[in-house]
């Protein structure tokens, strides 16, 4: 009997630290060191019990949303970082001196690709829609305020799965699509493909099943009168994005668990050989991916719909036009998974017919950037951080559109199929497109969520630093992949490369350079934050519902549900009349969920699960499996238990705040950024 | 209006750095095309740039004028807060892009035909050469069964003579492209693809895999040697006098490895190219008409079955 093998799987001593190179190593004490810093710090301050009570076990949907993004930003950092470093291995191995191993290399490529979707932008987008949709529609939480947490700790479990690769053991090289049969255990033994595959598992589950709530959300809990084309816009593109993600997640879901079968239990799904065709996951992975792009890419255009239209001072340009768009490419975004694999022999009639497919999401997205540039039209244009991203978007995201109409013209992109240029357009389209909506609705949603704005100079300097950067990092890309570099290569060895390579890294170190002001912006601000606070709620002159409650909102959001009639209810209301006006009639108790550890629990054991699956620990996985089961058959006999918050404790928070409201000087848009505004807003005349 | 001015300098960096591009365009991929596949190939991509630019231009040219004219401090703009809709520009907007993906929509239609990598590109006189292409980890292997040779890492051929590619792989999935001349294709086990690629002039052209296959995937390279029809028979009588690649040089050659210099074989072993894809399919299945898998008993993958 093997009982190192019974009790430890493959794991060895030698998987652990310290790692052959000194970057894997240092960035293996990171990850180990951080956490302990963490618990140094909330051991000092004596705050363990109050990020237990406040933050981890709370079921608030506002709560969850800025934990989401914490983790989002986390994750954002530890794959910038390792974008820098493939930036300067290229660069330097180019002339000569690489800095890393070309395996080093692949696991770069790996996660920097795995996280930036799974855990960066996927989570942000889970923690903007969650933070800023209830408030928009008038409600007091999700649905279901408890499978919002569990899919909260599930998304955390994986990206720290991922974590978990840099200290014990290795990554995939496989990408992040692990095509098989490359990942297939003939040519990627070892834990890296099992790594990638229950990382993606984890999230999979926590997005399908976001992707449930937020869609029930929408459907279920609008305020009166709010019926569904007077939703913000930001509401649409959630609303489609839920939907996308409820049908695109499973088979995605569907092929790791394949590939997983494959690898575990002998069978020949996607091996070459003994039938089995890897054909068949590039058809299910694009049939999750394609959409998938669209999962990251609606809400952000949601985004840009909002910062736009209020930094114009002006309302939405044809918003019938922007919802029917919107709708427009979710579903086709089903219909063209093929163009990523024209290269693989199919009839010249297929390839046509998805190359035509795909050009036709082209026009919904055309009009999105039209509506947005008549939303300007005739408006009182404010150069704030969010609405200077905005302008980058715009100018950059059409040239996205371009190459990607040119990609999807079948014979050129077989010319430049997996080369730079493809590496170049994605990033032209999720950089520019959606990770600047993300930054930019930070800096937009930020004074709503903690209650003071984020400093303006400093935003300015990383909207500078981020706009430079990713011209710089990326256009020569576009020229590299022209010239026939192709994606995935540790090391070119041209000469005539190297003005660009070079361009390319000064491009993303200046991106870093952008990080760092975002840092240094949250930092000033909270230095300032007295200056900057804006308790009356409404420091932009919004036109939704998340602006008229205090800045932060309470856990219950609205202490009465307002009565809606048009797609811009709070502009509404500043105008009818007065939105600071008590209603002493109407105030009740207030029930919400109670917090519980529960969603954490069951995250923590399905990290253990599945680092235990990773290592074929396998009566650990049992253990875990069974615990995760356990835990919410816990919860189903507890009920739902609730809070309640009784009407006098809403009466007087709402009163204080109306208080504010009537005590405060309204200013005008000259004097936004003034630390006059208080977040009581004077339209412009 | 000190971000105003930081926006034209990032704009003007941005065209400077595009021009510059442009003025030092290299002797490499697709703008250095050489043959016909790659020529439809840069002519697609400069007709989708001309159609597509009517709708980037009017937004380069359009959104300057509205930042400046409707700014807060000092624009001239109307101010109109609530304008929402207008026919007319709805009719445009949705109008131009329908148009524009028609047209392109009939142009994609035929060039992907055309350029269907499947079809033989020149109606010659003269047969093409067949070549079948294995990519194995991590080099290419050609076999040139009328000829009756192989090589390793080089594809020689006579200008002007069209090359009709048979490929497979034997390991993970890789992909072929010649970018001067056109391509590619996926290389994948068990089964074929297709490529005909032509180039007229004389000269080295890199051809390489761009799947990632495995830390040796990036020097998986292959010279596209164009040559003149004695150098070619020459060439040819070259490789013959090297050594046969038998099963037991296959095998060796299909580990995992990272070529050295180019290889030569003379007399591959018969059926080489179909056995190496018949050894992924189990008895019974399609390819019933190959002869039977017996010289290759000891290759990887029989295995499995």
């Amino acid at each position: 009997m093997d009982w190192t093998y019974w009790l430890f799987g493959t794991l060895r001593w030698s998987d652990f630290p310290p790692k052959p190179d000194l970057i894997a190593t240092f960035a293996a004490s990171l990850v180990i060191l951080a956490p302990i810093a963490v618990a140094v710090i909330l051991t000092v301050t004596k705050r363990w019990k109050w990020i237990w009570n406040e933050w981890l076990t709370s079921l608030d949907h506002k709560k969850i949303g800025v934990m989401y993004c914490v983790l989002a930003a986390a994750m954002l950092v530890r794959a910038l970082i390792e974008a820098g470093l493939m930036r300067t291995q290229q660069a330097m191995a180019n002339v000569g001196s690489p800095v890393i191993g070309a395996d080093h290399f692949g696991e770069l490529f790996s996660t920097h690709g795995t996280i930036m979707i799974f855990f960066v932008v996927m989570p942000f987008i889970s923690g903007l829609i969650n933070f800023v949709m209830p408030l928009q529609i008038g409600a007091r939480d999700l649905t279901f305020p408890f499978l919002n947490a569990a899919s909260l700790w599930l998304t955390a479990a994986g990206a720290m799965i991922v974590n978990a690769s840099l200290v014990v053991g290795k990554f995939s090289t496989g990408g992040w699509s692990g095509y098989p049969p490359f990942t297939e255990l003939a040519f990627s033994p070892g834990e890296g493909v099992n790594y990638w595959i229950w990382a993606l598992t984890l999230t999979g589950i926590g997005t399908t099943l976001t992707g449930i709530n937020f869609a029930v959300t929408l459907y279920k809990e609008r305020a009166p009168g709010m019926h569904l084309m007077r939703m913000p816009l930001f509401c649409w593109t959630a609303l489609s994005t839920s939907i996308l993600m409820i049908f695109a997640l499973p088979p995605l879901t569907v092929a790791t668990a394949m590939l997983a079968l494959d690898r575990y239990a002998g069978f020949h799904f996607f091996t070459n050989g003994a039938g089995g065709n890897m054909m068949l996951y590039a058809n299910l992975f694009w049939l999750f991916g394609h959409p998938e792009v669209y999962i990251l890419i609606l809400p952000a255009f949601g985004v840009w719909s909002e910062v736009i239209s209020t930094f114009s001072g002006k309302k939405l340009y044809g918003y019938t036009s922007l919802v029917v768009a919107t709708i427009s490419i979710a579903v086709l975004s089903f219909t063209v998974w093929l163009h990523h694999f024209f290269t693989m022999g199919q009839s010249a009639d297929v390839n046509a017919i998805f190359g035509i497919a795909t050009m036709l999401i082209g026009i919904p997205t055309g009009v999105k950037v039209y509506d947005w540039l008549l939303t300007m039209y005739r408006g009182r244009i404010r150069f704030t951080p969010p609405l200077l991203f905005a302008v980058t978007f715009l100018f950059c995201f059409v040239v996205g559109g371009l190459t990607g109409v040119l990609l999807a013209n079948a014979p050129v992109d077989f010319a430049v199929h997996n080369s730079l240029f493809l590496v170049a357009h994605f990033h032209n389209m999720l950089i520019p497109g959606t990770l600047f909506a993300l930054i930019a609705g930070y800096m937009y949603w930020f004074p709503k969520v903690f209650g003071f704005r984020l400093d303006e100079r400093w935003g300015t300097i990383s909207w500078f630093l981020w706009s430079g950067g990713f011209l710089l990092a990326f256009m020569p890309l576009y020229a590299l992949g022209l010239m026939g570099a192709m994606r995935r290569t540790s090391m070119f060895t041209d000469p005539q490369y190297t003005p660009y390579l070079m361009i390319a890294l000064g491009g993303a170190g200046m991106i870093l350079a952008g990080l760092a002001a975002l840092g240094v912006q949250l930092f000033v601000s909270i230095r300032r934050r007295e200056q900057l606070a804006v308790p009356v709620g409404d420091p932009w002159d919004g036109h939704s519902l998340e602006w008229w409650s205090p800045a932060p909102p309470p856990e219950w959001n609205f202490a009465r549900i307002p009565q809606v009639d048009g797609t811009e209810a709070f502009t509404a209301m500043k105008r009818d009349g007065q939105p600071y006006v008590p209603d002493p009639e109407n105030y009740e108790d207030i029930c919400l969920p109670a917090n519980t550890g529960i969603p954490v629990m069951i995250g923590v054991a399905g990290f253990v699960c599945a680092f235990a699956l990773t290592w074929y620990i396998w009566w650990l996985a049992i253990v875990s499996l069974v615990a995760m089961w356990a835990l919410v058959v816990l919860r189903s006999w507890q009920g739902e238990p609730m809070q309640t918050f009784p009407a006098e404790l809403v009466r007087k928070h709402t009163e204080e705040w109306l208080e504010r409201a009537r005590a405060a000087t309204p200013v005008d848009r000259f004097a936004e950024n003034a630390p006059a505004n208080r977040g009581l807003a004077e339209p412009i005349r | 209006m000190t971000r105003a001015r930081g926006a034209t300098i990032l704009l003007g960096a941005a065209s400077l750095l595009s021009l510059s591009g442009c003025a030092q365009w290299p002797a490499q991929g697709l703008f250095a095309a050489a043959g016909p596949a790659a020529d439809l190939q840069r002519q697609q991509f400069l007709i989708v740039t001309a159609l597509v630019a009517l709708v980037i231009v009017p937004l380069f040219i359009g959104l300057p004028w509205v930042l400046w004219r409707y700014r807060l401090r000092g624009g001239r703009g109307d101010y109109r807060p609530d304008w929402d809709f207008s026919r007319t520009m709805e009719f445009l907007i949705w109008g131009i892009p329908v148009v524009i993906v028609a047209v392109l929509g009939v142009v994609l239609w035929h060039s992907t035909h055309k350029a269907d990598p499947y079809r033989p590109l020149a109606a010659s006189d003269q047969p093409p050469i067949v070549v079948q292409a294995v990519a194995l980890d991590w080099k290419w292997l050609f076999i040139y069964p009328d000829q009756g040779v192989a090589s390793v890492g080089q594809l020689v051929v006579p200008a002007g003579r069209e090359v009709a590619l048979s490929i497979t792989a034997d390991g993970p999935m890789a992909s072929l492209i010649v970018p001067r001349l056109g391509g590619q294709i996926y290389a994948m086990a068990g089964m074929t693809t297709q490529l005909h690629l032509l180039t007229n002039r004389n000269g080295d052209y890199r051809g390489m895999n761009t799947q990632y296959t495995g830390t040796g995937f990036d020097q998986q390279h292959f010279t596209y040697r164009a040559v003149g029809p004695a150098q070619f028979s020459a060439w040819i009588a070259r490789a013959r006098s090297g050594p046969a690649l038998d099963a037991a040089r296959y095998d060796q050659l299909a580990k995992p490895s990272k070529l050295a210099k180019p290889m030569l074989f003379g007399a591959p072993a018969p059926h080489l190219f179909e056995l190496i894809i018949a050894k992924y399919h189990a008895e019974g299945d399609t390819l019933a008409s190959l002869p039977p898998p017996g010289v290759m008993t000891t290759a990887k993958g029989m295995g499995a079955h």
